[in-house]
Formats: structure tokens, sequence, C-alpha cells
């Protein structure tokens, strides 16, 4: 009929992943993401794939090290309190070097909080997600088109990074509908795996996977080794989007729905003549400091928009390396930003910085 | 005007549009009917509800029965009670906006036996090519045997609402005709109606099946 598909931001998830190449789906229903695994429930089962409701996300997280350990592409998703019951699991895939990828779909804490949409879990997500120090790929998407693009790219990643992605989407981006391209995913070529317990067949020695390592001097270089890994991906794997930031004298940072929001902000702001862009970081971790620090040249005030009580704002701060203020806009607890409330943080700002108008 | 019986139930899969569908159907009752009732009985998702539109039912004086807890984000499968209230009193014309898929049809399933007793409904598959687990005709078939195996009751006609959202073309209405055609031929239900956005009416009546436009539009995010 067509080529495009109407898709909620959870189905675009699961079936890029499944055009990813991926076949096994562990997980335990929270909304709002649920989407993601009644999607694969139905569609796992008809090409061979395993799709598995655990007994808990500590349980399915656990199911996804396993199939991890074999080199095989596998996932899993939840929402805010879920992800805090996989953390454990996350260090254990970050201290066997596992390639996986986890999707979390925020809602509103903490605690068990409410179902409406947040970023609250930045911090979680982008500051190590476990115990120990690892970091994962953290990828924050603002349109259904880009949770599908994303999730490719995060199996991508994760394969040629041993790592785990992650999909930090939230509420919104998770219900809403969207046309995509399907067709438009590519898929890039699998990466050798010469790790993988995918047996020895006695031509080579025992792969181990394994997170325990009892010799300090060792573990210190398993550290060492893994950082070093964490430069490459800074120094590579950056992406992010500005929005009129030609002149810009104002930047907003924000990410995933936020960024939508500031998007329609920008362009009334830019109406009555303010300078004003948009950085909208699409790894939050790693950051786009670099972005950041250049658009210092024309910038001389930034705002974070976020769905937090201001945890981005952290890192937009250490990037412009405190030589131009950074406010915050914000609601949380499920609640969303309007473009009328940036509109006039933008307006707050170019007043106090004595632009343009 | 489409000659609608006391009870429209309204099922699909899940996105299909059913409460889109559901408002306008009962929107459209109200012109002719003065006891319209519509009725959310969506056990499977707590966002995007017919309650959505309380205020237009309100200002309409169109009923609307559904749970407690629908848009409150107490997100639990409940049911309301007044619910017995469409079998039982045969004096409403009303909308059943059931939840997606075999899951949400269970719910009618507690109804059928009255609603086949008193044989004054219709059952309408809400169809959307355009959606990724029933973008053939084959696929659709299958989601609409789920539906009648877990609520008990056959359809008795298609509606087809194939969309893209707001980005939806005239072009994108009139290729789904096939869609709907294949459809109905697979399950030798008649195409009752092809709904379109409002703006999209003039281009595609006549054009398509029964167009019905639908000019009551939910978007509450962006």
């Amino acid at each position: 009929m067509a080529d495009k598909v109407l898709m909620k931001g959870n189905e675009a998830i699961a079936e890029a992943a499944i055009i990813a190449g991926c076949r096994h789906y562990f997980g335990y229903p929270i909304t709002p993401q649920t989407e993601i695994a009644a999607y694969m429930a139905k569609r796992l089962p008809k090409i061979g794939g395993v799709f598995l409701q655990a007994e808990s996300e500590v349980a399915a997280i656990n199911m996804v090290y396993g199939v991890a350990s074999t080199g095989t592409r596998v996932m899993t998703s939840s929402s805010s309190p879920g992800i805090s019951l996989k953390s454990e699991g996350l260090s254990y895939l970050a201290g066997a070097d596992l390639p996986s990828l986890v999707v979390n779909v925020q809602r509103g804490g903490p605690g068990l909080g409410g179902i409406q949409p947040s970023q609250a879990d930045y911090f979680q997500a982008t500051k190590g997600g476990g115990h120990g120090d690892f970091h994962m790929i953290v990828l924050a998407p603002s349109s259904v088109q880009e949770m599908a693009e994303l999730t490719v790219h995060g199996f991508e990643l994760a394969d040629k990074y041993r790592m785990t992605s992650m999909i930090l989407a939230d509420g919104t981006m998770g219900q809403m509908m969207e046309p995509v391209a399907l067709d438009a995913l590519k898929v890039g070529e699998p990466v050798e795996k010469p790790w993988a317990t995918t047996g020895t067949k006695l031509e080579r020695v025992h792969n181990i996977v394994n997170s325990l390592s009892l010799v300090p001097e060792e573990l210190e270089e398993l550290n060492f080794a893994r950082y070093e890994r964490y430069k490459v991906i800074e120094e590579n794997e950056v992406m992010y989007e500005t929005y009129r930031m030609e002149d810009a004298e104002i930047c907003i940072a924000a990410f995933g729905i936020a960024s939508r929001v500031s998007r329609n902000a920008v362009d009334a702001a830019r109406e009555m003549g303010i300078k004003v862009g948009m950085i909208r970081p699409i790894t939050l971790w790693p950051f786009p400091k670099k972005a950041f620090k250049d658009s210092l040249a024309t910038c001389k005030a930034y705002i974070s928009v976020e769905l937090s009580m201001g945890q981005m704002i952290e890192d937009v701060m250490l990037a412009t390396e405190g030589k131009a203020p950074v406010t915050l806009c914000n609601r949380v607890g499920g609640m969303i930003p309007s473009p009328e409330q940036v509109l006039e943080s933008i307006k707050e700002t170019a007043a106090r910085i004595g632009g343009n108008n | 005007m489409y000659p609608f019986k006391r009870l429209t139930i309204l099922c699909g899969h899940y996105g299909s549009g059913k409460t889109n569908v559901a408002v306008n159907i009962a929107a459209e009752l109200k012109k002719s009917h003065d006891n319209v009732t519509v009725a959310d009985l969506d056990i499977v998702n707590p966002y995007f509800r017919t309650k959505d539109s309380a205020a237009y039912f309100e200002e309409q004086g169109i009923r609307l029965i559904c749970s407690a807890y629908a848009n409150s984000n107490v997100d639990i499968p409940a049911l309301p009670q007044e619910m017995y209230a469409l079998t039982d009193d045969r004096s409403m014309t009303a909308v059943l906006d059931i939840g997606g898929d075999d899951r949400g049809a269970l719910v009618l399933g507690r109804l059928a036996p009255k609603i086949l007793l008193e044989n004054d409904y219709e059952m309408l598959m809400v169809i959307n090519g355009y959606r990724p687990l029933t973008r053939d005709a084959a696929s659709t078939i299958e989601v609409l045997r789920e539906i009648e195996y877990a609520g008990g009751i056959r359809f008795t006609g298609l509606v087809n609402n194939s969309n893209l959202g707001a980005m939806t073309t005239v072009e994108d209405v009139l290729a789904s005709r096939d869609y709907a055609e294949e459809v109905s031929g697979l399950s030798g239900l008649p195409v009752v109606m092809t709904t379109v956005r409002q703006e999209l009416y003039p281009a595609v009546v006549g054009k398509v099946p029964n167009a019905f436009p639908l000019g009551l539009q939910k978007n509450k995010y962006l």
C-alpha cells in the first residue's frame, strides 16, 4: 500500500530490533512500555525467535546476560522502576563486557511514581546505571522514526564496543504514533565475536564470560582497558542535532520530547527577533561536549529544558566550563513543559543578557 | 445516515483508531437520537481513552460510561458497573469502544449473551492497513478471528480507518481501498464505512465505500 506504517514509538523499537536481527527478548510488563513486550510476544514466535515474560525484571536482565554471552543480539525493555531492578544486571553486563540493548521508556518518579512521561533517569542512565566504574551508550530519540533508527544503531554500537546501549525514551515517545519508514533502516555487517561462548568444537580453549575478577591488579587492568574503549567512543560516536544555532546568543539544550517542545519555542522566539537556537544531544553518553563548548563562540546563555529537576544541566555546565550562565526550564512528575513556558524562559534570558530586543 | 443498530460495537487491533471512530459515531448518532451513550470498555490501554472527550460529551448531552479509573493514571483494568445498562436499558442507542486485540475483546464475553439475544447490534472491526501488524489482509483476518474468539460475537462489518495520523494524505486513503476490499473478500464482511479526517472528506467522498468524516479529533500529545 505504501512504504510507511503508523507506529507507536514502542512498536517502532520492537520492529527495528527484529530488523536488526534480534530474536531474543526478555522482559516484564510495565507501563508505558508494555507495547514493546506485547509486540515481541506476537512477532518473535512467528520468526523463530524467543519471547519470554520473566518472573521479574531481575530475572529478565540475567536472561539477557545469558544470551549475550553467546554473542547473540538480545534485548530487554522496561520503565524507570523496572530499570532500577535491572541495575545489578547492567553492572554485570558491563563487568563481563557483553553487548546488549536495554530500553528505558521513562515515567515520573522517584519510587513507583506515575505513568506519565519523565526524563528523570538521566543521571541513572548516563552516570553508570549500577555499581562500579562503567558507562552505557545512551541514545535519546525524539521521533518515532528515530526510535527505530537508534534501536538499530544501538545494537551495532553494543556489538562494536562490547557494552550495553540504552535507548532512553519517555512515556510520550513510547506512546505517540507517527509514520515510520522501516525500509530506511540500514543494518550493517555483523561483527566478529571471538569471545562468545559458542562451543569450542575442540578447536580452541574455552571462552569464559565472567564479571568476577579477584586479583586487584587484573581487575584494575580490565577497568583501564574499558576506559580506553570509552575514550574511543567519546571521540567517534557522539551524535547531536543543532537547530538555528548559526548566530544564536541563547542556546537551548534539550533531548527527546523536551526538544520537540523547545523547537516550537525557538521558532516563536526567532519570530520575535531573539537569536536563539538549540543543541539536541542524541547520544547522552557520550555527551556532545564539544558542540556545547564550540557554541560559546556566539552563545551568552544556556537553558536546559528537561522533564526532571535538572540533571542534564550539569553536563551542559561542565561542557561550557562556567563561561556562560545555564538556567533550568522544567516540569516534573509526568508533566511536560509547554512551548509557552520555554518561550517565557527564553524571553527572560534574553532580557537578562541584554540581547537584541 | 448509516442505518445504525441500537448497539454499535467497535473492536480492532490496538491503535487502529477505534476510540476516534467511536467518538465520531456517537456525535453522528446524537443528531437523530435523544438517548445516546458511549461506553469506554478498554481494559488494555491507560492512555488515549474515550474519556479524553468527556467535556464534549457532557456539552452534547451524550452519556459516557467508563471506568472511574480511566485517565486517572491508576493503571488497572477495571470495568464500570454501569456497563450492564448497555444491555439492560434498551431505550438507549450506544457505541461500545472495546480495547485492542483479543485481550481487549475479552470484555465483550460478559455482555455477549444478552447482545446476541436482543440481536440489535453491529459488530464492526476497525482496520488500519498502515499499522504494522495489520499491514496486509491475511494478518488483519488473523486479528479479526482472535477478537471474535475472545469476544464471543462475530463481526458484521468493517470500518476502513486506514491512516497515517495527522500526515495522512488523500492518496493514502485511496490507496487503502484495495486492502479493505481484500479484507472484505476474505472475511465476507462489507466495508460499512471508510473513515477519513474532515479535511480529506471532500476529496475522497464518492471514491471510497461509504465515506464518513471524522470531524472530532483528539490529539492530546505532540
